[in-house]
């Protein structure tokens, strides 16, 4: 439970962070750019550790297939509802085969 | 509203996501009370739930945080807020809030304010009901592989991190976060993969090409 509140206090910091300090600060084109790219490298790294991770091995399964589908639907612009249900029923169907 | 209600769906999807990761449905709905950050509260609850220390855990959703407080440079000069609504503003400031006020931009800064309050608060709302939503019906379901809960959640990465790969460099860039993720599992504790892929941010970032 203290991690909650310390994970929802360190991010409410940061959001409040940028109302209280200089905007000059982060100008620097170097920041932008390091800034576009973390959530593009953590979410990415997100997307496979649990894609393939099972405590610390790596493992195939049902998941694999889930995911995959949800990027055929992401590839034709399927709705978000839509992409995570085509995800979750492929990956139940295999688990209970 | 037409981008608070898809969020809902979305903010469903996180509830679920928590309980799946072994968070109590107080938990998850404290964490889309007073975190209020999609992506860094998938990714908490994804680390902690993998095994992951608190301190990768947080150290993961605050990375993740980050751009909300560049955001908030962005909105502040845009609001203009005093006194307690800026406290208020803070806690809105988010992907979507964000990027309807800078859509706005071509009708005037009115437009733009009224553009990052609607959704925020809009956002606010749905998201947190639907988290609740969301938290009851996977504590109903039980087991989270029968029902495909636990696709659901890598799915729910792969729709956040989609729309950002804009072009070729950066969706090699997201390759090479996949590849040395998953080579760091079996070798450090869990959550660590994760937090590693940002020296590719770093190194990639420093260069502008």
């Amino acid at each position: 439970m203290t991690s909650v509140l310390i994970v929802c206090g360190t991010c409410y910091l940061l959001k409040l962070s940028g109302y209280l300090i200089p905007d000059s600060l982060f100008a620097n084109p170097r920041f932008q750019r390091i800034n576009t790219l973390i959530p593009v490298v953590l979410l990415s790294a997100l997307v496979a550790v649990q894609t393939f991770g099972s405590k610390s091995a790596l493992v195939i399964d049902q998941r694999l297939a889930g995911v995959l589908v949800a990027a055929i639907a992401l590839k034709f612009k399927a709705p978000f509802p839509l992409m995570m249900v085509l995800a979750a029923l492929t990956s139940a169907l295999i688990y209970r085969i | 509203m037409s981008v608070a209600l898809p969020v809902g769906t979305y903010g469903t999807a996180f509830g679920a996501s928590g309980i799946a990761n072994g968070f109590t449905v107080l938990q998850t709905c404290l964490l889309s009370l007073l975190l209020f950050s999609g992506a860094s509260q998938f990714a908490f609850v994804g680390v902690m739930g993998a095994g992951g220390s608190a301190l990768s855990g947080i150290a993961t959703g605050g990375l993740l945080g980050f751009r909300n407080g560049l955001y908030a440079l962005r909105m502040s000069q845009l609001l203009q807020v005093r006194g307690i609504k800026k406290f208020i503003a803070a806690q809105l400031t988010i992907d979507e809030s964000t990027g309807v006020a800078l859509a706005q931009e071509e009708r005037g800064e009115a437009a733009m304010r009224y553009g990052f309050w609607a959704t925020g608060i809009g956002v606010y709302i749905s998201w947190n009901v639907f988290t609740l939503l969301g938290a009851y019906g996977a504590q109903a379901l039980g087991n989270p592989s029968a029902w495909g809960l636990d696709a659901a959640v890598p799915a729910a990465f792969l729709g956040l991190v989609w729309p950002r790969l804009i072009d070729k460099r950066t969706q090699v860039i997201a390759v090479m976060a996949m590849v040395l993720a998953v080579l760091l599992v079996p070798l450090v504790p869990a959550g660590v993969p994760i937090i590693a892929t940002v020296a590719i941010a770093l190194i990639f970032g420093w260069r502008s090409r």
